[in-house]
């Protein structure tokens, strides 16, 4: 029982990183039809940021807003601008290779331009172990877990309270009703790219610590992200959450109790399967069937 | 165009016969991963080019079709018949896998081969008892054809580059019968192919059914040519590698993928100055040509014919009309 309050917490930790990473994806679905297979670089690449801050003599917490900038200047407005907006023209398959050959150009400028080897990264807090009945549970996940909780808290009081959020939402459903009704689409498509970049900011910073900074950090993350999506409901923010976190419990327990080798395996069978009963995934509503 | 494009591709098919007499051991190699490797971008572009599904799978199915040869050849199986198997095989599993993905949206077979790429990755890698683990498997005997012993290296690119040759003339003729015609009204208008009676799902699942057998075919050859086959040579990277030799040599063209696998096979070796950035430029040209022109290579040379035959005709019509004026 120990052991499994144990896992939960630490699932429930790596399950919000990854709740992070595949709201960030599905918000660029919704309101640009961008399936963006360089996300998980782009969780990637911010620690690299900090890092290099770092270098350069900053502190952790400067350093960190200083990777959260960039990020936003790099993976949100650039991203958008060079890569997405000359080819939303061409329809979804151009811009699924573009985002691959993307992912590639990432992994391999950080190789080649910072370092083949895994940097250590600072954490949080420092890591300190508490026990809950017999259970022992690290700071760190508390931490990632509470950073976790209120970052998807504020976003859901800013895309439902709030008047930009809302048309955001608008905009995501149904872009020419939105743009009838006097929103200005092209500027909440942008928006979208600019939250994304710091969710990944965020996740980054939360998840580096776990998993030291390499350039291939992406490659697992990305996937889980893809698949949180697809579980949750890919056209949901909380579908998305849902998703991201039963991903990340179920990683942990499925590794511990059943197969650590095959541990990969037990989200992509998931994902077989919701795909073969529930399409549109747990939370999901059924699109229209767009051809 | 025709006649040029006819005399463009006898030249390169002699060129392909001729070139291992002149080359290097490490050329013949060369040459013969390309051919391995235009057989798998052929299925994909099958796939992708014709029935406009993105699989992210095709290395997997590559290296199912390597193990396969590689598992059989040794227990007795001929070569001719693992090779057979392979194709087979992965042609069931392709059926199975696009069953419940071609059910859902369009980029739902991403997703599903992406997964499915990985799975494959972990067998391999984890059931040692079968396929040796991270240990791999080497020394998959090459075969005899008639009694002809295809061990050295150029036999062995002939028999390669022969498979190539009957596969492809293999899918020429497909994409001209009735169902390759089916293939190309689900790409060009998904409802109206629908609205004329045909089965739309039954023809993707097919077109992708068949890519990946092509896919498996591939690997076939792949076991016996580098003799040594590990988990690590079928990752999604080769997936990526083989989904970007098809966008680039132009997707839905019938020789895109042949230019497309022999850029991907000699474009390392050109940028050998370049070291280690080979593929940042890569992946920034794959980036460029999406933006500026997605048809790849192949589109692009088509487009400029185009612009150059109108200009031609646009200036012959001006001539005659300032010949007819007063």
């Amino acid at each position: 029982m120990a052991s499994f309050i144990q896992l939960l917490v630490s699932g429930l930790a790596t399950g919000a990183i990854y709740a992070l990473i595949a709201v960030g994806f599905t918000l660029l679905w919704q309101t640009s039809q961008t399936i963006n297979f360089a996300q998980g670089e782009f969780v990637m690449l911010p620690a690299f940021f900090v890092l290099a801050a770092m270098n350069a003599g900053a502190s952790f917490w400067l350093a960190a807003l200083i990777g959260i900038a960039l990020s936003i200047v790099i993976l949100g407005v650039l991203f958008k601008v060079i890569i997405i907006d000359p080819m939303l023209k061409y329809g979804v398959l151009p811009l699924v290779i573009s985002t691959i050959a993307l992912s590639l150009f990432l992994k391999e400028s950080v190789k080649d331009f910072y370092s083949s080897q895994a940097q250590p990264f600072p954490a949080l807090v420092p890591a300190i172990d508490i026990h809950v009945f017999d259970a022992v549970v690290s700071t760190q996940s508390l931490a990632v877990l509470a950073v976790a909780i209120v970052t998807v808290v504020a976003l859901n009081l800013f895309l439902n309270k709030t008047r930009v959020g809302r048309q955001m939402q608008a905009t995501a459903q149904n872009a020419t009703l939105a743009r009838i009704l006097g929103v200005s689409v092209g500027r909440m498509a942008l928006y979208t790219f600019l939250l994304n970049a710091v969710l990944v900011a965020i996740a980054s910073i939360l998840v580096t610590p776990i998993y030291l900074a390499k350039f291939t950090n992406g490659e697992t993350l990305g996937m889980a992200a893809f698949i949180a999506a697809i579980i949750g409901g890919f056209n949901q923010v909380r579908g998305a959450i849902l998703g991201g976190v039963i991903l990340g419990v179920l990683d942990n327990l499925s590794a511990a109790y059943i197969s650590s080798q095959y541990r990969g395996a037990f989200p992509l069978i998931i994902l077989i399967i919701v795909i073969l009963l529930r399409p549109q995934g747990l939370l999901g509503r059924i699109e229209e069937r767009s051809v | 165009m025709t006649r040029l494009a006819g005399v463009v591709v006898t030249g390169a098919a002699l060129a392909a016969v001729v070139a291992p007499f002149f080359l290097k051991p490490f050329g013949i190699f060369l040459i013969s991963t390309w051919v391995v490797l235009t057989i798998a971008a052929i299925g994909l572009n099958l796939t992708l080019g014709y029935a406009g599904q993105i699989s992210l799978a095709q290395g997997a199915f590559v290296g199912i079709g390597a193990y396969t040869v590689a598992l059989l050849t040794p227990m007795g199986v001929p070569f001719f018949a693992a090779f057979i198997v392979a194709g087979l095989l992965c042609f069931a599993i392709g059926w199975v896998l696009g069953y419940p993905a071609l059910r859902v949206q369009h980029h739902y077979l991403a997703f599903v081969t992406l997964a499915f790429s990985t799975l494959v990755f972990l067998v391999l890698r984890n059931e040692e008892w079968l396929t040796g683990g991270i240990y791999g498997i080497a020394g998959t005997p090459r075969p005899s054809l008639f009694g002809w012993s295809l061990g050295g290296a150029r036999d062995f690119y002939f028999l390669c580059l022969g498979v190539l040759a009957l596969l492809s003339l293999a899918t020429w003729w497909m994409l001209r019968s009735p169902w390759g015609r089916a293939f190309v009204a689900l790409r060009e208008n998904p409802i109206r192919a629908l609205s004329l009676g045909l089965d739309t799902r039954r023809y993707t699942l097919m077109a992708f059914a068949i890519g990946s057998s092509l896919g498996g075919l591939s690997g076939a050859l792949y076991a016996p040519l580098v003799q040594f086959i590990e988990p690590n040579s079928f990752t999604l990277n080769l997936s990526f590698n083989l989904l970007l030799m098809v966008i680039v040599g132009g997707s839905g063209y019938f020789f895109g993928p042949f230019l497309g696998a022999l850029i991907a096979v000699l474009l390392p070796e050109w940028l050998r100055v370049t070291e280690g950035y080979y593929l940042i430029v890569y992946a920034a040209a794959v980036m460029a040509m999406m933006a500026f022109c997605p048809t790849g290579l192949l589109g692009l040379i088509e487009r400029t014919a185009k612009m150059l035959r109108g200009r031609r005709k646009a200036a012959v019509t001006q001539a005659l009309t300032e010949g007819a004026g007063p």
